[in-house]
């Protein structure tokens, strides 16, 4: 694309980043970085990052986003206006000064550097032994599995981490409701995520699918399931689980077990997390699937939120 | 050279979002919105990643991957973060509620 | 096989089984324990500087794990710590309640995936892996300080967040300028550039505020303090040490090329600050737990002020790993007898500890033989530590260096023999019946495992300076033991 689209791309980035942030109104804060996020999909399309772009609006972008809308309107709820105390102008020029210095310094030492595909070629060379074409999810699931292995990791820890601030009477209840109150709107969305859930989750197993040889993989797929889980929920098609539920433990480990488990089998082999050969490809779709299930639960649970007393159920979710 | 001035022009748009983030981090005096600023800032970084491994027709796909994980790594923390944001507020609230009722006996 | 993916890879493991286990969280603990206690020893075991990649992908595009002195000493020090504080913590967050209590649920978990997180910074070399590590550490770590107080997590999640933003910004510029990001490859092809100076400052900033160095500790007193007493032992013990280690390996290895005199002196300038300030703070607390807080902020100092004296004359080197696994052993002894104290006091204050001593002799033991070690008396593993940093300060000519840790250990017997003053004091208060023999037990092995740190001085410092990178000044070792053993004569 012409480095035009890329100079008006770029200022339309910097003029939502700086609306989201300069903004009075918090709820006015968040939709523009819900825009900024989208905007970051589309800069990421023209670095012909595609696997990027649909992270980035899927997840940066869209669940980022749902995150900060609830998280707002919960607190709304609770009588807290999410203003910001004034902070004095002295102190905001100061600021502005130090982070203007740390842009000149940042952006010396980005134009010391010259762009370029250092490690491509390499990949490149290295992918036919995989029987995968994605070079994005070769370094994901084989050459940099290790970094791949402890984020799901993360993700997981993360999800416990909100479970220990369950409050008093909470534990091991459900997230608060997400349902809508309004009937008619009920009306609407429950139909409609009846449909969506069963779509989520074909449209999920398709991305991983297609996510060997073309952009895509387990977390574009697993965020497209935890959209699906989240709209049936808000329909009110489903209800989330209690945090204690077996089942839902075992789905929320199914993926980092899986990954743990074919690594572990590669030290019979010589290494943890060497495949065999061969079998390069039928272990890495496995560990994706698995991780695609867990990471559409461990999404959507944390962007539900953590478990509450069974009496706030219904009110939690406006 | 194209690719060049593309690839600089990303990773100098990274490098401004970075500044424009810290400064609403140190500026906005709400935690939901320090939250937010930290993720412009933490995009802005892999913005420049991915600029700075911007080739002649390919961008390298090793940046790529690791933004991949930066950004579920993001997305995992601003989860928590939100939640803490929000046991907060529900503490401050009871604790509110608490003096009311101990003002009226 | 190699222990050095296992030692990452079974706590991992224990955290997946620990989310199903439901009751059996006591024989899975037994388990860990005995699993991470082999795999430390079979790490001791191996030639200093012994690495392999994961899954056979070479480098640049692969992740390296090695073993290297410093990683010899801290992990089995975090599989002592871990696993006693483990144990301790199994009647605090003891699994019969499972039902009822969110925290003895999510506890178990985090502390898997804390101790997962510990040794995977210990024992890589990719500067992109550790941040993912350094995320696993902050989940685990601001959840169970979250446990305490929930302002104190929150504030320490932000900070945490924008230290790890400013780390990550680093490792960008350094892979965009390198097409590397694994510090071995870096120490060969590193550059005083621009970019790389930058890189090493904004990775260095961000790593100092989740070391908690002074100026930026402000998150740590009130999240350390709060925290329940097993949570404070692993977040004082385990999870500064972690910003800590990678700077080093940044400083002194990677990107030693872009390390100026400089910049080492302003690191150690700040150091000696942190060890006044810290100490200050320390003695001005009157809760108890606050004062162990704070005494941590001032033994962080010391780590940074070795960092000038690294490539001199004497031992700082030896001096450094030993101060960092001597203070993670012995703080965590101090967090969880003081934990057992405050249970049985009448209150959080040091007044409230009175009497104490014949309530509870076991615990306040072990209490004063933490602070023997963290105020560098003889014997100790402390005392070792700060043995090796002030000879090599001395030998350096460098006064002012020696001084401060000399005046940080009379500041820190100022502190520290103040609770234990008045625990000492009175003689009103019943005999406490430990609840868990265990829970008596785990801070007193960790005290003593600190104490006795100072007989295997001389092994020791050979283990760290083992697999030292090039930039520390080889040369042979004094006999240690025989130094530490004339200087216990002189005790009592």
């Amino acid at each position: 694309m012409s480095l035009v689209f890329d100079l008006v791309l770029c200022l339309m980035i910097l003029g939502t980043a700086a609306a989201s942030l300069l903004m009075r109104s918090a709820l006015g804060g968040i939709v523009f970085f819900i825009a900024f996020g989208n905007l970051l999909g589309i800069a990421w399309l023209s670095l012909g990052a595609v696997n990027v772009a649909l992270a980035e609006i899927a997840i940066g972008a869209g669940v980022t986003g749902i995150l900060l809308i609830l998280a707002h309107a919960r607190l709304s709820a609770m009588g807290d206006p999410v203003e910001c105390e004034p902070t004095s102008p002295w102190m905001r020029a100061a600021v502005a000064v130090i982070c203007g210095g740390l842009i000149v310094l940042l952006s010396v030492a980005v134009l010391s550097i010259s762009p370029t595909d250092r490690m491509g070629a390499q990949i490149a060379t290295l992918m036919p032994a995989l029987g995968i074409e994605n070079p994005v999810t070769g370094v994901l699931l084989a050459f940099r599995a290790y970094d791949t292995l402890l984020e799901t990791f993360v993700l997981l820890g993360a999800l416990v981490a909100v479970w220990a601030i369950a409050p008093p009477g909470g534990w091991p209840q459900r997230p608060a409701s997400l349902a809508i109150a309004t009937p008619v709107s009920l009306t609407v969305i429950g139909t409609f995520s009846r449909v969506l859930l069963p779509a989520s989750l074909v449209m999920a197993a398709y991305l991983v699918w297609t996510g060997s040889d073309l952009p895509g993989g387990a977390f574009q797929g697993g965020t497209v399931l935890a959209g699906g889980i989240l709209v049936a929920a808000l329909g009110g098609a489903i209800a989330l689980p209690r945090a204690d539920d077996m089942r839902l433990r075992s789905v929320l480990v199914l993926g980092p077990a899986m990954f743990l488990g074919i690594g572990l089998g590669g030290i019979a082999l010589g290494r943890f997390l060497s495949y065999p050969v061969g079998l390069e490809k039928a272990l890495i779709v496995a560990i994706e699937y698995a991780l695609a299930l867990s990471i559409g639960a461990t999404l959507a649970l944390l962007v539900a939120g953590k478990p509450v007393p069974p009496a706030a159920v219904q009110e939690g979710g406006d | 050279m194209e690719a060049l001035a593309t690839g600089h022009l990303f990773a100098l748009t990274g490098a401004v979002l970075v500044g424009l983030g810290l400064f609403g981090f140190i500026t906005l005096r709400h935690a939901l919105r320090q939250l937010l600023a930290v993720n412009v800032s933490g995009a802005g970084v892999f913005l420049m990643l991915g600029g700075l491994g911007r080739g002649a027709a390919t961008t390298d796909p090793f940046p790529q991957a690791l933004v991949i994980t930066g950004i579920v790594v993001a997305v995992a923390l601003t989860a928590f973060g939100a939640a803490l944001i929000l046991r907060q507020a529900e503490e401050d609230h009871a604790a509110k509620e608490d003096d009311e009722r101990g003002g009226k006996t | 096989m190699s222990p050095l993916d296992l030692l990452v890879v079974a706590p991992l493991v224990f955290m997946v089984l620990s989310l199903l286990a439901g009751g059996w969280q006591r024989s899975l603990l037994a388990l860990a324990i005995a699993t991470m206690a082999a795999l430390s020893v079979w790490l001791m075991t191996l030639d200093p500087g012994t690495a392999h990649v994961v899954g056979g992908w070479e480098l640049p595009l692969g992740v390296l794990l090695r073993a290297d002195g410093l990683a010899q000493m801290l992990v089995p020090a975090v599989t002592l710590t871990a696993g006693l504080t483990g144990l301790y913590a199994l009647h605090q967050f003891a699994p019969e309640s499972h039902a009822s209590n969110a925290q003895t649920a999510a506890f178990w978990p985090l502390y898997y995936l804390m101790w997962s997180a510990a040794n995977a910074a210990f024992l890589t070399t990719d500067l992109f892996n550790l941040y993912v590590t350094l995320e696993m550490a902050s989940i685990a770590a601001v959840a169970m300080a979250a446990m305490g107080s929930v302002r104190a997590a929150l504030r320490y999640l932000l900070i945490a967040l924008l230290g790890s933003i400013f780390y990550l910004l680093g490792v960008a510029l350094i892979l965009s300028r390198y097409g590397t990001v694994d510090v071995t490859l870096l120490a060969g092809m590193a550059e005083a550039d621009f970019a790389t100076a930058l890189a090493l400052a904004l990775m260095t900033g961000g790593l100092l505020v989740k070391a908690a160095l002074f100026p930026l500790h402000g998150w740590l007193p009130p999240a350390h303090a709060a925290a329940p007493a097993p949570a404070s032992a692993l977040l004082s013990g385990l999870v500064v040490k972690i910003g800590f280690v990678i700077t080093v390996r940044l400083w002194f290895e990677g990107l030693a090329a872009a390390a100026t005199p400089a910049g080492l002196h302003v690191l150690g300038g700040i150091g000696a600050l942190a060890i006044l300030f810290g100490s200050l703070q320390a003695i001005r607390q009157e809760s108890l737990k606050a004062l162990v807080a704070y005494s941590t902020v001032a033994q962080i100092g010391y780590l940074f002020l070795a960092f000038p004296l690294i490539a001199g004359a004497g031992h700082a080197w030896a001096g450094l790993s030993f101060h960092a696994v001597a203070h993670m052993i012995a703080k965590a002894a101090m967090f969880l007898a003081a934990g057992l104290m405050l249970k049985a006091a009448a209150g959080p204050r040091i007044a409230d500890l009175a009497g104490l001593a014949r309530a509870m002799p076991l615990t306040v033991t072990a209490f004063g033989l933490a602070a023997v070690s963290l105020m560098g008396l003889p014997p100790s593993g402390g005392f070792s530590a700060k043995f090796l940093l002030v000879d090599a300060a001395l030998r350096q000519g460098q006064a002012i260096h020696a001084a401060v840790m000399l005046i940080g250990g009379l500041l820190a017997a100022v502190y520290l023999f103040r609770p234990l003053a008045v625990a000492f004091s009175g003689s009103e208060t019943p005999v406490v019946p430990p609840k868990a023999p265990s829970m008596v037990a785990a801070p007193l092995a960790l005290a003593l495992a600190a104490l006795l740190l100072g007989f295997a001085g001389g092994p020791l410092a050979d283990l760290a300076t083992g697999g030292a990178p090039a930039t520390v000044a080889p040369e042979p070792l004094p006999a240690l033991e025989d130094t530490v053993e004339t200087a216990s004569e002189d005790e009592q």
